[in-house]
């Protein structure tokens, strides 16, 4: 907020801060102060209680305490409108910070007999200021003044009179007119007050109504000139400028499991990026909310929070549903770190959609957040607005480091690769989910078109869902295509008989070889024995032939040495 | 039994023309309407409601703190307190038709 005001601000031209969300970044610090606020819109678009708001929060914030001056209600009547926010005017009177004057007004007591003035009016504002030491002065409407008073000449000049005194009081006032038709105000009051005017607006289209604030001028002072959707709640006022968020968010670097251990091996093993955005987009039925929930679970049980929009269910049938496929969420509910959040998308505008989950971050401050199904906010034909608010909702959750899971629907027939509310350029990482028709059935297939900064997984695989969650299984690509499902079972079976026959196959081959070893062997065994017995034929022939030679030497010996002659023993003998 | 202000108001009605005013007269220190109108009113008074009527000049700048609870915008004003119902005249009271009607001393003659 300082830094918006260091940047736009005319250092010239004090500001009166309104503390109220939002409406002092588009104003740039707040009211002009000392001088006069105009704010206009038809009935029943939040004027009263825009000013009230300036006031008890000056008195209470900024000390700058404030006279209310109602031509209205009775002081009554807006304490009780207004307690329900928070604001006790009782207590803040007692407190001298604020006074209430409730003017009364009624034509029929009144008679006009000549020349007057507004002096009464002049000393009842001045008694009110004095007394507190006012700073800001409220008049809600003022232009119940001509309904009052018969002469409009008289009035106007003693209305420019009256803005022209309380300048000189150095007063920051604030004031409040009707829409008039074709000006900002029935009476054109934006005549007198040219410092600073805002109109509130609450439009209908598609019979959901939003309430929208502009800055129509602002004298000396840059100020956001859009239309900026706000709110009313048990708070008060808020104004989110959303549309001022830049593209200077820092990109983190740490990742985040997806829950499914399989899906995360296909994100390059680690899972998503940390504050990245994930958009989940399939037709009906392919396990988008599956895939969410398995992700808010794990979230929670590494103990981080999930804040968890759920559009089209209600919290109690997600955590049956998702008990069926293993998913158990009450558990994270019971101890607080998942957060449902469910709401009809027609329930109210987009603005006011976005206001309540910006709101809803900021209180919860969870480290995921999951909407689910983001698309759902397309109703008839504000494509654009819902263009604009997821983007917007994007933003700010990335400018906060919150990991987004968006599902989106693609409905039947048109092309899978875009997403209906046309996010997808914004997206980090996108995972598919297809069915994949083939055989007379249909099966899930998942497959990432794109994850920025990480080597992901170009495969088609096909997911189920069992009683323990999602798991993902190859998918076959054979000759016949891509096959799921009890195909690939079939096909599966198919390739188990092949092998089956192929081992069977080997093993017989095996055992012939190891058979004709065998008779090898036993042919050499045989050759061998019958070699073995003819060498002991041989030998023992040798055997008895040297035995023949021996004895005829010794017989010739004999014969020698009984002839007394010399003896020469056989050749076979001398070797 | 009736209500008790309306009851006043039939008495007031019976004894019409009889009854007295109280008044008073808010004006702003000594500008020119102020004077003129508590010049005029002294005039019709004296005029039509002579003996039973109680006028008191009030100075808004000297007590601020009436302007709110007697419901004071325009200055001058007078307010006729009784008889009832209340009535605001504004103005410097320059016509003087008008403020008789106001005082409901006269009806609008045409």
């Amino acid at each position: 907020m300082k830094k918006v005001s260091s940047r736009n601000g005319n250092p010239h031209l004090s500001k009166s801060p309104t503390g109220i969300q939002g409406l002092d970044e588009i104003t740039s610090g707040g009211f002009p102060k000392g001088r006069t606020t105009l704010i206009c819109g038809s009935a029943g678009c939040g004027k009263t209680l825009l000013a009230i708001e300036f006031l008890v929060r000056g008195a209470r914030e900024f000390n700058e305490p404030g006279v209310f001056v109602a031509f209205e209600e009775t002081n009554k009547e807006l304490t009780e409108n207004v307690i329900s926010l928070g604001f006790d005017l009782e207590e803040l009177a007692r407190q001298k910070k604020i006074v209430v004057d409730h003017v009364h007004l009624e034509r029929s007591e009144i008679e006009e007999t000549g020349e007057y003035d507004l002096e009464g009016l002049f000393i009842r504002i001045g008694h009110a200021i004095s007394t507190i030491g006012a700073k800001r002065v409220v008049l809600d409407t003022i232009e119940s003044l001509f309904s009052g008073f018969s002469n409009p000449l008289i009035l106007r000049a003693e209305l420019r009179r009256l803005f022209r005194w309380l300048k000189e009081k150095g007063v920051t006032t604030v004031i409040t007119g009707e829409r008039g038709d074709g000006t900002l105000t029935r009476q054109g009051l934006e005549e007198y007050v040219s410092d600073c005017v805002i109109i509130l607006d609450h439009r209908v289209t598609e019979q959901t109504s939003t309430r929208r604030i502009r800055v129509v001028k602002y004298r000396g002072s840059t100020h956001g000139t859009n239309e900026y959707p706000f709110l009313i709640d048990e708070t008060g006022f808020s104004v989110i400028p959303i549309t001022s968020v830049g593209l200077t968010y820092e990109a983190a670097t740490g990742r985040i499991p997806s829950g499914v251990d399989d899906l995360d091996q296909m994100l390059g093993g680690k899972g998503y990026f940390v504050g990245s955005s994930i958009l989940v987009s399939g037709t009906a039925g392919t396990g988008k909310s599956s895939l969410a929930a398995h992700f808010s679970e794990s979230v929670c049980r590494r103990g981080e929070k999930v804040l968890y929009f759920s559009l089209e269910e209600s919290p109690s049938q997600v955590i049956r549903n998702m008990g069926s496929i293993g998913i158990s969420l009450a558990p994270a509910m019971k101890t607080g770190l998942l957060m449902f959040h469910a709401m009809r998308p027609t329930f109210c505008g987009l603005e006011m959609h976005l206001t309540t989950m910006h709101r809803m971050v900021e209180a919860f401050n969870p480290s995921v957040v999951i909407v689910d199904p983001i698309n759902s906010f397309l109703t008839g034909n504000n494509e654009l607005e819902a263009k604009s608010m997821s983007m917007r909702l994007i933003d700010y959750l990335k400018a906060r480091k919150i990991t987004a899971l968006f599902t989106s629907l693609t409905t039947g027939g048109s092309q899978l690769e875009r997403t209906d509310i046309f996010i997808s350029s914004l997206i980090d990482t996108w995972i598919l989910l297809r069915d994949i028709e083939l055989g007379g059935e249909r099966n899930r297939g998942i497959y990432i078109l794109k994850s920025r900064g990480m080597a992901h997984s170009n495969q088609i695989r096909e997911f189920l869902l069992t009683d323990h969650g999602i798991k993902l299984r190859d998918v076959y690509v054979g000759m016949e295509g891509v096959l799921t499902g009890s195909a690939r079972q079939a096909q599966e079976a198919r390739e188990r008989e092949d092998s089956i026959k192929r081992s069977l196959e080997i093993d017989g081959r095996k055992n012939a070889i190891l058979r004709k070893r065998q008779v090898m062997e036993a042919r050499i065994a045989a050759i061998k024995a019958e070699f073995e017995a003819e060498e002991a034929e041989s030998l023992k022939i040798l055997a008895t032939d040297q035995d023949k030679i021996d004895n005829i030497d010794k017989e010739r010996a004999e014969m020698a040495k009984s002839r007394k002659a010399g003896f020469e023993p056989s050749l076979e003998n001398k070797s | 039994m009736k209500s008790t202000a309306l009851n006043e108001f039939m008495e007031s009605q019976g004894k019409s023309g009889a009854e007295s005013y109280v008044l008073r007269l808010y004006v702003t220190g000594t500008t020119p309407q102020s004077l003129k109108a508590i010049a005029n009113i002294k005039r019709i008074c004296d005029q039509h409601l002579k003996g039973r009527y109680d006028l008191e000049v009030i100075d808004l700048y000297e007590r601020p703190a009436l302007a709110s609870g007697e419901q004071i915008i325009a200055a001058p004003t007078l307010i006729r307190k009784l008889p009832l119902p209340l009535r605001r005249i504004i103005g410097d009271m320059s016509n003087t038709d008008r403020v008789l009607v106001g005082l409901d001393l006269r009806p609008i003659l045409k």
